[in-house]
C-alpha cells in the first residue's frame, strides 16, 4: 500500500520540482555572469504564460506535430516516475529497469524529432538530424554504464541497484567512478547543456534541441519545455541515486524515513544543479563533429567500466 | 490435415495462377484463395502449439528417391515458424488482391506466388534432408522467378543474377552440411541424424557449413549483398515476404541444425556466432541510413535485425555449450521473439512502401513527403511499424531486445575469457545498431510521410485500395498487442524451446503475469501491460492539466521558420542531408565516405555541386575480387573451348596416364 502512496508522491514531485530546479541552474549561470538574474521561480511563471496563450500551428504541420508534445511530455514524465528520488519502494520501480528507462527516454526523443520534421522547414530536419546522431552515441553508452552496474550488483534495477549500493556490498571501485563520469557526460548531452548544445541559443549554428521545436508555441512550447525540465530533474535523480544513494528510504522505511529521503534528494539536486551552472559557465561550446569524440569518449568509458571489473578482479 | 490440404491447395492455385491470364477478378481470386490457404496453415501452426509440447504423427509419401519416401513432420518449432510464416504470407495475400492490378505484369507474378508459399512451409514440415533441400530449392528458384517479374528493367536483371548465384552457393553448403550429417551409411531422416555422434572435424565442418548456407540466404555479413538488390527488385508484397519471412526460414534451417540436429555446439561457435550477429547488425544499419531507395532501405534493415537474431542464437548456444541451460533457454527466447517481431514489422514496413509506389510511383525519400496527410491509414499504421522497429516501449521491438540485452548482461559470468571481454563490447554493438535503427526510421518516416512534399507525385498522392489499408492496420495492432503482453508470448515461446535445450522454464519467473523478470524478481524486470496502461493514464492527466489551466485555442498560421519567408519545399531537409552528420560520424573510416563541395568561382553561373562519394567495402573488397579472379580463370579455360579433336584426344591420354600413375604410386606405398 505505502508502494503506492509513495509512488503517487513521486509523480507529483517530479514535475512540482523540475523548474525551480533549472530556474536554480539559470539562476547560478546569471550570478557567475555577473548579471542579477531571474527568480529562480521564473519558469512556472514562463510555463503558465504559455499555456495561456494560443497555440500556433503551421499549415503544414500533420496529427503527428499536435500529438508529439503529449507523447514527448508523457514519455519523460513516465521515465521519471520510474527512477527511485526518495524511496526505493516504489510501485513502478518493477515495472521498468534502466534499459527501459533508456529506451522510455528514446520515445520522448524520436518524437521530438520527428515534431521537428513535421512542419518541413530546414531547421527542423536540421535539428532532428542532429539530435539523432547525439543519440545513437549516448544510448549505447547509458547502456554500458548499466551493464557495468548490473555486473556489480547483479540487477539491472534501479531500486535494486540503490539496495545492493546502501547494504555496503560494494567499495570504492575504478568501474564505479568510470561509470559515473560516463554518466555524467550522457546527462550533459542528453539534456543538451553546454558543451554540447546549448539550452539559450537561437543561432542555427549551434543550436540541436531549440531547432527541432522552434515552431511551437503556446501550450505546446509549455510541454516541450517541461519534458526536458523533467529530463533534468530525471538524470539528477539517476545520478544522485545510483552514485550516492545515502539517505533514501528503503522499502519498510516509516514517514519519517521518507521525510528524511526527500530533505536528501533536494539537497543532492542543489548540489547538482549549481554544479552544473558552474560548469557550464567554465566551459564553452564544442563544434557539432566534435559531439562524437565527447559521446565516443563516454561510450569507451562505459565499456572499459566494464572491462576493469575482471581486471580488477584478476589482480 | 488440415495443413497437407491447404500445402495441396497451394499447389493448384499455382495452375490457377498460370490459367488466369489477362482477367484481373482472376488474380484477386488465387490472392484471396493464398489467403484462406495461408490462414488454415495459421491456425494448424497455432492448434499444434496450443496442444502440450511434442511432436506431430510423421508423414510419410511414397515420393522421392526411389530408395526412399518423403518425410515429414511437425514439432513444436516448425510450428512456430509455421504461424510466423503464415501470419505474414496471410498479410501478403490479402494486400495482393489489391495490389495486383497495380502491378505492371501481374501474370509473372501470381503463378509463382503460391509456389513460394508452399515452399517455404515445406521446408518447415521436411522431416529428412532430402525434402528440406528440395523445399529450399523450391522456395529459392521461385522467389528468383518473383525478383524477375519486371524483367525489363536491367538492374533486376542484375538484381536476380546475384540472387541465383548466392541461392546455388547456399544450397550447396547445406547439401554438404546434410551430407557430413547423414555419415557413411547415408541416413538422412532427421531422426537418424540427430542420434548420430558428430566428431571434431565433421562436427566443426558442420555448424560451418550450416552457418554459410543459412547464412547467406539470411543476409549475415558479408553474406548479405544480394539482399538489398533483390528484395527491392520484386513486388512489394512479395518483397515483404522474402524480407520479413523468407530470412525467418532460413534462421530456422539453422535452429534445426545448431540445436537440433547437431545436438552439441561448442561455446566457441557461439562466440563467433555473436560477433558475426554484432558486425551484422552495425553494418546492416549503416548500410541502411545510407540509403534513399525506401525498399532497399528496408532491405538492409533486415540486415541488421537478423544480425540482433543471430546474437540471441550465438549467446544461447555459448550457454548451451557452458552447461547453463536456464541462460541457454532465456537467449533462445529472445531470439525467437525478435524474429516474430520483425516478421510483422518488416512485413508492416515493406506493404507501406508498395503504398507509396502505389500512390506517388517514387521510392525515392528525395521525391517524397507529407504522405501522412493523404494516406492517413498507412500513415498512422507505418508509425507504429517505425517505433516498433527502432526498439522503443511499448511496442513488441522493445521486448525481443529488452530479453536479449538481459540475457547479454548475464553473458560475462561464462568462465570463459573471450566471453567476458566480448559480451560487453558485442553489447555495445547492439545498443550502437539499436540506436541507429531509431534514426534511421526517423529519417525514412520523417521524411517519406511527414513535413511537405518534394515533388508533385508525392503532392497528389491518393489513398490506396482497402484491402492494402487494413492489413498493414492489422499488423500495426499486431505490433502493439504483442508489446503490450509480453508474457502470454514468451510462454508460449518456452514451449518451443523446452526440447532445443533440454529445460523446462519460464521467464515470468516468480512475479507472474504481466511481469516479464528472466533470473529472478530482484534481478531486473519489465511489464510493457504496466508500463502502458500508466503512461496513457500520464498523457491524459497531461492533457487535462493543460486544457484546464490554459487555453484550448489553435491558430493555424505559416510556418514560422525562424521568420524566413515560406521557402519552397525542396529546401528541407532530404534524406543525404539527413544522415550527413551520421555519415561523418560512422561512416568516414568503415565506408571510407566523403565528401567533395564544387563552388564555382564569382561571376561563372555554373550551380554548386555537392558530391558525396561512398564505397561498400565488402562489395569492393570480397564480391568484386572473386569476380575478377573467376573472370580470370574463365579466361584461361576458354582457350580449351576451341581445341582440335586431336588435342582433346592427347588430353584425355595424358590424364589417364597421371591417373594411373598415382594409382601405382600409391600401391607401391
Amino acid at each position: 500500500m505505502s508502494a503506492i502512496l509513495w509512488q503517487l508522491l513521486q509523480i507529483v514531485l517530479v514535475v512540482a520540482i523540475s523548474p525551480l530546479i533549472t530556474g536554480w541552474v539559470r539562476l547560478v549561470k546569471s550570478r557567475l555572469n555577473g548579471r542579477i538574474g531571474a527568480s529562480p521561480f521564473q519558469p512556472y511563471r514562463d510555463i503558465y504564460r504559455l499555456l495561456q496563450k494560443e497555440a500556433v500551428v503551421a499549415h503544414s504541420a500533420s496529427w503527428v506535430f499536435r500529438v508529439a508534445p503529449y507523447v514527448t511530455f508523457g514519455a519523460a514524465w513516465l521515465a521519471a516516475c520510474i527512477v527511485p528520488a526518495f524511496t526505493t519502494n516504489l510501485f513502478l520501480a518493477q515495472a521498468a529497469d534502466l534499459i527501459a528507462l533508456v529506451a522510455l527516454l528514446g520515445v520522448a526523443r524520436f518524437w521530438t524529432a520527428l515534431a521537428g520534421m513535421d512542419v518541413g522547414t530546414s531547421f527542423g530536419g536540421l535539428g532532428a538530424s542532429r539530435e539523432m546522431m547525439i543519440s545513437s552515441l549516448a544510448e549505447p553508452a547509458m547502456l554500458m554504464v548499466t551493464f557495468s552496474l548490473s555486473l556489480i550488483s547483479g540487477t539491472t534495477a534501479p531500486a535494486q541497484i540503490i539496495a545492493f549500493v546502501l547494504s555496503g556490498g560494494v567499495g570504492i571501485e575504478v568501474s564505479l567512478g568510470l561509470a559515473l563520469a560516463a554518466l555524467v557526460m550522457v546527462a550533459i548531452a542528453e539534456n543538451g547543456r553546454i558543451p554540447i548544445d546549448n539550452p539559450a541559443t537561437h543561432l542555427e549554428l549551434t543550436m540541436v534541441h531549440e531547432a527541432m521545436v522552434l515552431e511551437y508555441s503556446g501550450r505546446h512550447l509549455a510541454l516541450m519545455e517541461g519534458a526536458g525540465m523533467v529530463r533534468l530533474t530525471l538524470f539528477m535523480a539517476l545520478i544522485g541515486g545510483l552514485f550516492a544513494p545515502w539517505g533514501m528510504a528503503q522499502p519498510g522505511g516509516d514517514a519519517v524515513a521518507v521525510l528524511v529521503g526527500l530533505a536528501a534528494f533536494l539537497a543532492k539536486c542543489f548540489v547538482l544543479a549549481t554544479a552544473l551552472g558552474v560548469f557550464e559557465t567554465s566551459i564553452a561550446k564544442m563544434r557539432v563533429f566534435r559531439y562524437a569524440d565527447f559521446l565516443g569518449g563516454a561510450l569507451l568509458l562505459g565499456l572499459l567500466a566494464t572491462i576493469f571489473l575482471y581486471v580488477s578482479e584478476a589482480v | 490435415m488440415l495443413i497437407a490440404a491447404a500445402l495441396s491447395a497451394l499447389l493448384a492455385l499455382a495452375v490457377l495462377g498460370v490459367a488466369a491470364g489477362a482477367e484481373m477478378w482472376r488474380h484477386r481470386l488465387v490472392y484471396f484463395c493464398c489467403m484462406i490457404a495461408s490462414l488454415a496453415l495459421l491456425a494448424g501452426g497455432i492448434k499444434h502449439l496450443g496442444q502440450t509440447p511434442g511432436t506431430g504423427p510423421a508423414i510419410v509419401l511414397p515420393i522421392g528417391l526411389p530408395w526412399m519416401a518423403a518425410h515429414f513432420r511437425l514439432d513444436n518449432l516448425s510450428a512456430l515458424f509455421m504461424v510466423v510464416v503464415n501470419l505474414a504470407t496471410a498479410a501478403a495475400s490479402a494486400y495482393g488482391i489489391g495490389y495486383c492490378s497495380h502491378l505492371p505484369e501481374p501474370r509473372r507474378v501470381t503463378p509463382f506466388y503460391p509456389l513460394f508459399l508452399f515452399g517455404m512451409n515445406a521446408v518447415l514440415i521436411a522431416d529428412d534432408a532430402f525434402m528440406f533441400l528440395v523445399a529450399w530449392e523450391f522456395m529459392s528458384l521461385s522467389s528468383w522467378l518473383l525478383v524477375l517479374a519486371d524483367h525489363k528493367n536491367a538492374e533486376n536483371r542484375q538484381a536476380a543474377f546475384v540472387y541465383l548465384v548466392m541461392a546455388c552457393f547456399g544450397t550447396f553448403c547445406l547439401l554438404t552440411c546434410f551430407g557430413l550429417m547423414a555419415g557413411g551409411q547415408g541416413a538422412y531422416s532427421f531422426p537418424a541424424m540427430r542420434a548420430a555422434k558428430l566428431d571434431g572435424v565433421a562436427g566443426f565442418l558442420v555448424v560451418l557449413l550450416a552457418l554459410l548456407g543459412a547464412g547467406s540466404k539470411a543476409g549475415l555479413v558479408p553474406l548479405h549483398a544480394w539482399l538489398p538488390l533483390a528484395h527491392p527488385a520484386a513486388p512489394s508484397h512479395v518483397s515483404a515476404l522474402m524480407s520479413g519471412v523468407m530470412t525467418k526460414v532460413a534462421l530456422y534451417g539453422l535452429i534445426r541444425i545448431l540445436f537440433d540436429l547437431h545436438g552439441e555446439v561448442s561455446w566457441a561457435w557461439g562466440a563467433v556466432m555473436m560477433a558475426i550477429g554484432g558486425i551484422t547488425a552495425v553494418m546492416g544499419v549503416l548500410y541502411a541510413i545510407l540509403q534513399d531507395d525506401l525498399k532497399k532501405l528496408l532491405a538492409y534493415s533486415t540486415v541488421e535485425n537478423i544480425g540482433v537474431v543471430v546474437i540471441g542464437l550465438g549467446l544461447a548456444i555459448a550457454f548451451k555449450g557452458s552447461g547453463e541451460k536456464t541462460l541457454a533457454a532465456l537467449a533462445l527466447v529472445a531470439g525467437l521473439y525478435h524474429i516474430v517481431n520483425h516478421s510483422i514489422f518488416k512485413t508492416l514496413w515493406f506493404l507501406s512502401a508498395g503504398a507509396v509506389i502505389t500512390a506517388t510511383g517514387e521510392r525515392d525519400l528525395g521525391k517524397l513527403g507529407g504522405l501522412t496527410k493523404r494516406m492517413p491509414w498507412n500513415g498512422v499504421a507505418a508509425l507504429v511499424g517505425a517505433i516498433a522497429i527502432s526498439a522503443l516501449p511499448p511496442l513488441n521491438g522493445f521486448v525481443s531486445e529488452w530479453l536479449i540485452f538481459q540475457s547479454l548482461f548475464k553473458g560475462p559470468s561464462l568462465p570463459h575469457w573471450a566471453m567476458k571481454f566480448g559480451v560487453p563490447v558485442v553489447g555495445a554493438m547492439l545498443a550502437l545498431a539499436a540506436a541507429l535503427a531509431a534514426a534511421c526510421f526517423v529519417r525514412a518516416y520523417g521524411i517519406a510521410f511527414l513535413g511537405r512534399p518534394r515533388s508533385e507525385a508525392a503532392a497528389q498522392a491518393h489513398q490506396v485500395p482497402a484491402s492494402m489499408r487494413w492489413t498493414v492496420a492489422l499488423l500495426a495492432a499486431l505490433c502493439v498487442v504483442l508489446g503490450a503482453i509480453p508474457v502470454t508470448v514468451t510462454d508460449a515461446l518456452s514451449h518451443v524451446v523446452t526440447p532445443l535445450t533440454g529445460v523446462q522454464f519460464a521467464v515470468s519467473a516468480d512475479l507472474g503475469w504481466p511481469w516479464l523478470s528472466p533470473v529472478s524478481s530482484t534481478r531486473g524486470s519489465y511489464s510493457g501491460t504496466v508500463l502502458v496502461m500508466t503512461g496513457a493514464g500520464l498523457c491524459a492527466i497531461t492533457l487535462l492539466l493543460v486544457h484546464g489551466f490554459g487555453t484550448t485555442r489553435i491558430r493555424r498560421a505559416d510556418a514560422w521558420d525562424c521568420g524566413h519567408k515560406e521557402s519552397i519545399p525542396q529546401s528541407q531537409y532530404t534524406g543525404q542531408s539527413f544522415s550527413q552528420p551520421l555519415r561523418r560520424v560512422f561512416c568516414a573510416s568503415i565506408f571510407a565516405a566523403r565528401e567533395s563541395v564544387d563552388m564555382p568561382d564569382p561571376g561563372d553561373n555554373r550551380p554548386a555541386e555537392l558530391k558525396v562519394r561512398v564505397v561498400d567495402p565488402i562489395w569492393v573488397g570480397l564480391y568484386a575480387g572473386i569476380g575478377r579472379v573467376v573472370d580470370f580463370i574463365a579466361d584461361r579455360v576458354n582457350r580449351f573451348q576451341h581445341l582440335t579433336v586431336r588435342h582433346y584426344l592427347l588430353m584425355m591420354f595424358s590424364t589417364l596416364v597421371i591417373m594411373l600413375l598415382v594409382v601405382a604410386v600409391r600401391q607401391s606405398q
